[in-house]
């Protein structure tokens, strides 16, 4: 069984900091693999190591069974890399910057303008390719960096928190773009701070938090572990909050939990069928809605679940 | 071995498919400093130094030393263009180098860069050539402005690109001294400064402003080992006639050792920047 990339014991520190702490990580070609973590979890280290861009001090990794200190220069052939940070240049062109990294990887200037042109068009910016990247918005820079990543057909793409600063639309977008990428066979690391995102696009999820692994598993695992997914319904009456308490208790089975105007309640495994079930009750019951939502836990939820910690005492 | 296991996950591989091209050094750095030119020429700008520098040097030292050292402006003139020719040259390289050098290694397309399989210098060589533009514009204002003063070239027209080239040489070689000191420093202001405290006692511990004998014995020991008195010398016997060879090859020498010693030391440090 062949990984596309694979990280062993990963160790680095920065001076007293210990920003990775010995971390695994793995994916096989043509899957997703969700990094998820809090802010400092380590996530960019761990994607700097993967990409050759920084050693670790202890552990290995490799690429496509390809040693990431020692063949440092055959897993950059391998790889594409869209960094947490804009890493496409504000003063060129979309198509000038597309095009100078396929020259780099050595096409030849014909078919690097044609390769930029099918991804420019791919990722909807060929009308903007002629204009310079400094006057995007923070959603074109953001597709044309995932682009970039993509010029040499890698078998492995590092995507630093990708959808980072962009509105949910253009995330959704963005999601759909990431979705495709691996079409052609190719492994994605994708680092978030957000569960929902790392649910809708990861094959395998690792949780990280202070450079340590606290947990890795399918979404549906993992969203398991985190208490499922959650039903809130804000009734447009707030004084039928009551009813609405036990129909959701009826449905679920479980704890309400009435916080003001909401009611919400967890449940458990696949919430579809309790919240379809939920609706037409409620439907049945006249009980006009604001707001009504499945949701799954945030990643502070999933944190306090794991750890007992929120992540904002992570953070701090 | 490499190659069985990329092709037995049944990915498209670029290297398999695109066999590697020649002097693949060369045409990396190339690529990369036609993208610097690109940068310039949407913001010409940053060239205002190389542009404005040569004509206040001359104006400056011309008409505030003009009459003191040679009596009359005019021949001044005629004495301090070279100097002035080789200082501009190293200041043009060294100051724009070490800051431009500090800024985009700092962004993420650095990193992106170091993530594509192309030499480790590569990215530093593209930038210090893309900084060429600087020493032609800087040279033809220069010569341009000199010309409007009243300088004239005493030799011919090889003699006077030699001179030009001669400064551009040595600039170009400490510029990387500047490259360095651009990758090891985080703080684009310390940058500056260094660059600063360096280059001055380089440039101006010459013979290109006053006759040496005019100095203190401390200072003329500096002034005879400082490499700029040598270009400073190289570039007057070419521009208005004295003795070159010594002093070109001089020139030369020093300009091969800091390039000897610091390119290496340049693009080791930017190999281990984190
Ligand atoms: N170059 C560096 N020098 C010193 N400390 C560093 C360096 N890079 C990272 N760190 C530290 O290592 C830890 C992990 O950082 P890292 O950037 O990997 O986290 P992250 O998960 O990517 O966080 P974020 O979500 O904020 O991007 C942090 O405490 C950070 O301050
Ligand atoms: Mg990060």
């Amino acid at each position: 069984m062949s990984y596309a990339f694979q990280a062993n014991g990963l160790v680095k520190r920065f001076g007293k900091t210990t920003a990775l702490a010995g971390v695994e990580l793995a994916a096989r070609p043509g899957t997703v693999l969700g990094v998820l973590g809090p802010n400092g979890a380590g996530k960019t280290t761990a994607v700097r190591i993967l990409a050759t861009l920084l050693r670790p001090d202890a552990g290995t990794a490799e690429v496509c069974g390809l040693d990431v200190v020692r063949d440092a220069a055959k897993v950059r052939e391998l790889i594409g890399l869209t960094g947490q940070y804009a890493s496409v240049d504000e003063d060129l062109t979309a198509t000038e910057n597309l095009v100078l990294i396929g020259r780099l990887l050595d096409m030849r200037k014909a078919e690097a303008q044609a390769r930029a042109a099918e991804l420019l068009e791919r990722f909807e910016l060929t009308d903007d390719a002629g204009r310079r990247v400094s006057t995007y918005s923070g959603g074109m820079r953001r597709r044309l960096d995932l682009a970039a990543s993509m010029i040499g057909r890698p078998a492995v793409i590092y995507l630093d928190e990708p959808t980072t600063g962009l509105d949910p639309g253009r995330r959704e977008e963005a999601w759909r773009l990431i979705r495709s990428m691996t079409d052609g066979g190719g492994a994605v690391l994708l680092t978030t701070q957000y569960l929902e995102e790392a649910d809708a696009l990861a094959d395998e999820i690792t949780v990280i938090d202070h450079g340590t692994v606290i947990a890795s598993g399918t979404p549906a695992e993992l969203k398991r572990i985190a208490g499922g997914q959650t039903i809130s319904v804000r009734p447009r009456d707030p004084g039928r909050l009551a009813e609405v308490a036990v129909i959701l208790h009826a449905v679920s089975g479980r704890e309400v939990e009435s916080r003001r105007d909401m009611v919400s309640v967890p449940v458990g495994g696949d919430g579809d069928g309790a919240f379809t079930e939920a609706v037409r009750r409620l439907d049945a019951a006249g009980i006009g809605v604001t707001e009504l939502s499945l949701r799954l836990p945030s990643l502070d939820e999933v944190f306090f679940t794991l750890t007992g910690r929120h992540t904002e005492e992570v953070a701090a | 071995m490499s190659s069985d296991v990329i092709l037995e996950s049944g990915i498209g591989v670029r290297g398999a498919e695109r066999p590697r091209r020649r002097y693949r050094l060369v045409r990396h750095s190339l690529l990369l400093a036609g993208r610097s030119l690109t940068k310039t020429r949407r913001s010409p700008g940053v060239l205002s130094d190389a542009l404005f520098m040569p004509i206040i040097f001359l104006l400056l030292f011309v008409y505030l030393f003009g009459g003191a050292v040679s009596g009359s402006t005019h021949a001044y003139l005629q004495y301090v263009f070279p100097g002035v020719l080789v200082m501009t040259m190293l200041l043009a390289g060294m100051l724009a180098t070490g800051l431009s050098i500090n800024t985009d290694i700092k962004k993420g397309v650095f990193d992106r860069f170091r993530s594509l399989p192309i030499g480790r210098s590569a990215p530093l060589v593209g930038l210090v050539l893309g900084d060429v533009i600087r020493y032609v514009v800087a040279a033809v204002v220069l010569f341009a402005t000199g010309y409007l003063m009243g300088f004239r070239v005493q030799t011919d027209v090889p003699s006077a690109l030699a001179a030009a080239g001669l400064a551009t040489a040595l600039g170009f070689a400490m510029g990387w001294i500047n490259v360095l000191i651009g990758v090891l420093i985080r703080e684009e202001v310390v940058v500056q400064t260094v660059a600063f405290l360096g280059i001055f006692p380089l440039a101006f511990g010459t013979n290109m402003v006053v006759p040496t004998d005019t100095m203190p014995g401390w200072l003329q020991a500096w002034v005879k080992v400082n490499p700029v008195s040598d270009a400073v010398d190289a570039a007057r016997g070419l521009l208005v006639g004295g003795p070159v060879a010594h002093p070109a090859a001089m020139t030369l020498l020093w300009s091969a050792g800091f390039l000897a010693v610091f390119a290496p030391l340049a693009v080791s440090a930017y190999r281990r920047r984190s």
